[in-house]
């Protein structure tokens, strides 16, 4: 075991694929030379040279359209889209391409890619450096989404998305990348996409979350505990295919449900969730389902006090799991 | 009339003939897709008519075992040079199992099979462009000495990808063909209205390899300039841009009336050059179609599409359930 950041985890993961699988190559902006302008990439042009660790054009439908071609010619390509902010170029290769070819093709043609993109707030990144912007891809079958939150689910989940058959989103939140840091094996492990993971156990209220909204929820959960409210964090990881299992088990638990997550309320990720427990344990919630999200305004603003009201922290979602607690 | 020589090409005999073959039985089906619509048994059609010339030309030069192609929904010439055959075409306008291009879950014209080489495309235009460009990424980075080659419309040239793709071949000098067939209308909007040069192969100068405006209606010219892209591309010295001017000899699709946005005289002018006929005469005058050889491929080519059109009709659909699979890998 060693103590590694979020960050490493990403740039071990690929690493570590990349030396056990030749099909394996990296391109995006600024990937190779400069090792990706968050370093996530950092050494892998030396390790593995120009060939594998591809700068590429500012071109984003170009680095996933080419990345699905050599995906279906028997490559495995990890794509990076330097923001999530600047994935929306390439939305149309992900969304017509990726995420329907083998259906199109009854699996005679396959995409085995990964696209990383770093996403999220509370960076000083305005409107176009700091969206979530996962609620835009969810909808959308054939793909799958991860948002882990942890060094040790990073690692574990980035390599089983490279391993995986099918597009996988891996969204990294920015703000984890230096700020999280958590023991990570030394063996190599994979962590099956659409498991989610309880984070803490507890009794009164059950909130189901991912990203960087877990980390402010363990926050928000030991100041309550003092408070003697016992708080059951589920921390997604996937969030398409959802734990479904896991987040009705979690509802049934407690009987009190909070959704959070950082992106906007409206169209999001709770609603899909709220939705599943509605239907599936309704007999079994003592209140109604809450969800504390992002407002839903087109962006964060960059002035620093309306990016601090804009985004959630360990208070805020304390206010809100202490008024569950209280129904 | 061709302009060329076939011999100086390096083509025999059989070969020239054989391109004839393809051209006919692209354009046979085609005709027949047309019956089958309007007596309300296929749902829609998408034609190749008129452009068979560029479709066979082009795909005659490539290596149909290694090379790739991501061609587009006007391409049943080229698919048919890459191996598909009459049934797995009337397979796919009837939507039945025997589809190689989408087991019926696409509309016709939206070709793709791994066993052909030939990747699979959709209906948002030109997203096949990065696609071959990726597939020629990945023979570079193995070594392999396979091209890829896609095609798209002048319309669909206007597209993002179509830029997208050419710059990233540029840059990395990779062995990818894109070919344009400018047939002068993307549905009804005509070359004035679609393009501010009405010659795309100039745009080939601004990404940084050669680019070739040809006549789409000469099998032999786009066989002549396709070689030669594809043996750049195999030498390692990158893309080619080739834009075949041709003419689209019927309505966009079985949906659309060109009366609309096109006059019948326009329509005939372009029918006296039709390419199958001018390619027939130059073949009769170089004395390689011979009345008995032309009769025998008529009749050849008449007994595939009756066969394939009743093998496709009598098959059975999928189970409606069957839509629900191949979402995700299935294990
Ligand atoms: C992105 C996108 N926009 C619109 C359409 C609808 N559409 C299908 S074909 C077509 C015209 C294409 O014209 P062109 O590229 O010249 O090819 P042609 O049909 O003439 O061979 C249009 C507008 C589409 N399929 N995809
Ligand atoms: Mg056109």
């Amino acid at each position: 075991m060693a103590i590694k950041s979020y960050i490493e985890a990403v740039t071990d993961a690929l690493r570590e694929e990349m030396e056990r699988d030749e099909s394996i190559f990296i391109l995006g902006e600024d990937v190779g030379v400069r090792g990706g302008v968050f370093r996530a990439t950092a050494g892998l042009i030396e390790k593995f040279g120009e060939e594998r660790v591809i700068d590429s054009p500012l071109s984003e439908s170009a680095i996933v359209g080419v990345s699905i071609g050599a995906a279906m010619v028997g490559m495995r390509p990890v794509a990076e889209m330097q923001f999530a902010d600047f994935i929306f170029p390439a939305y149309n290769q992900i969304v017509s391409e990726a995420a329907r070819i083998r259906y199109r093709t009854k699996s005679d043609w396959t995409v085995p890619m990964t696209i990383r993109a770093p996403y999220g707030g509370g960076i000083h990144g305005g409107l176009y450096h700091s969206q979530s912007v996962e609620a835009l891809f969810h909808h959308v079958p054939g793909i799958k989404i991860v948002m882990p939150s942890t060094p040790y689910d990073v690692k574990g989940l980035l390599k089983a998305a490279i391993r995986d058959n099918d597009p996988v989103l891996f969204f990294e939140h920015k703000r984890c990348y230096r700020l999280i840091k958590g023991e990570v094996p030394d063996e190599d492990y994979t962590i099956e996409i659409g498991k989610g993971d309880v984070k803490r156990e507890g009794t009164d209220v059950t909130v189901i979350t991912y990203g960087l909204m877990v980390h402010y929820t363990l926050e928000a959960a030991e100041v309550l505990e003092k408070e003697g409210i016992s708080t059951h964090v589920i921390d997604l990881r996937s969030i398409k295919p959802l734990d479904k299992e896991l987040i009705i088990e979690g509802a049934k638990k407690t009987g009190k449900v909070l959704i959070v997550h950082e992106d906007g309320k409206f169209g999001g990720v709770g609603g899909e969730i709220s939705a599943i427990i509605a239907e599936e344990a309704l007999f079994d919630l003592d209140a109604p389902i809450q969800r504390l999200a992002g407002p839903d305004v087109p962006g964060m603003p960059y002035s620093p006090p309306q990016e601090k009201f804009y985004m959630l922290n360990p208070t805020k979602i304390a206010d809100a799991i202490r008024k569950l607690a209280e129904f | 009339m061709s302009k060329h020589d076939y011999k100086e090409l390096g083509l025999t005999e059989e070969q020239v003939l054989n391109m004839y073959y393809f051209m006919l039985l692209a354009r046979k089906l085609d005709e027949r897709f047309w019956l089958l619509n309007r007596a309300g048994k296929i749902p829609f059609v998408i034609s190749c008519q008129g452009q068979e010339a560029a479709q066979v030309g082009a795909t005659f030069a490539l290596d149909k075992t290694i090379d790739y192609i991501a061609p587009y929904y006007r391409d049943l010439g080229c698919v048919l040079v890459f191996g598909q055959t009459p049934t797995d075409i009337m397979m796919s306008a009837f939507a039945k199992p025997g589809d190689p291009n989408s087991h019926g879950r696409q509309m016709p014209g939206h070709f793709g099979g791994r066993k052909y080489r030939i990747l699979s495309g959709s209906s948002p235009v030109t997203t096949q462009f990065p696609h071959a460009v990726g597939a020629a990424l990945a023979a570079k980075m193995r070594g392999e000495k396979s091209v890829a080659y896609t095609s798209t419309g002048e319309g669909s040239s206007n597209q993002g990808d179509f830029h997208e793709a050419a710059n990233f071949a540029a840059v990395h000098k990779l062995p990818v063909i894109f070919y344009v067939e400018n047939n002068g209308y993307a549905i009804s909007v005509p070359l004035d209205k679609q393009l501010g040069n009405h010659n795309t192969a100039d745009r080939a100068v601004g990404y940084g390899f050669p680019g070739h405006s040809i006549d789409g209606n000469d099998v032999l010219e786009c066989y002549k300039y396709t070689k030669e892209a594809a043996e750049r591309a195999r030498n390692g010295e990158g893309p080619t841009l080739i834009e075949a001017r041709t003419y689209r000899l019927v309505p966009h699709s079985s949906d659309d009336d060109d009366r609309a946005y096109r006059s019948r005289e326009e329509v005939e002018a372009a029918k006296q050059k039709d390419p199958i006929l001018t390619f027939a005469q130059y073949l009769r005058d170089k004395g390689v179609l011979t009345p008995e050889k032309e009769q025998e491929m008529n009749d050849s080519i008449a007994k595939a599409v009756n066969e394939a059109t009743d093998e496709a009709e009598k098959a059975p659909f999928f189970d409606p359930e069957d839509a629900l699979t191949h979402v995700y890998e299935e294990r």
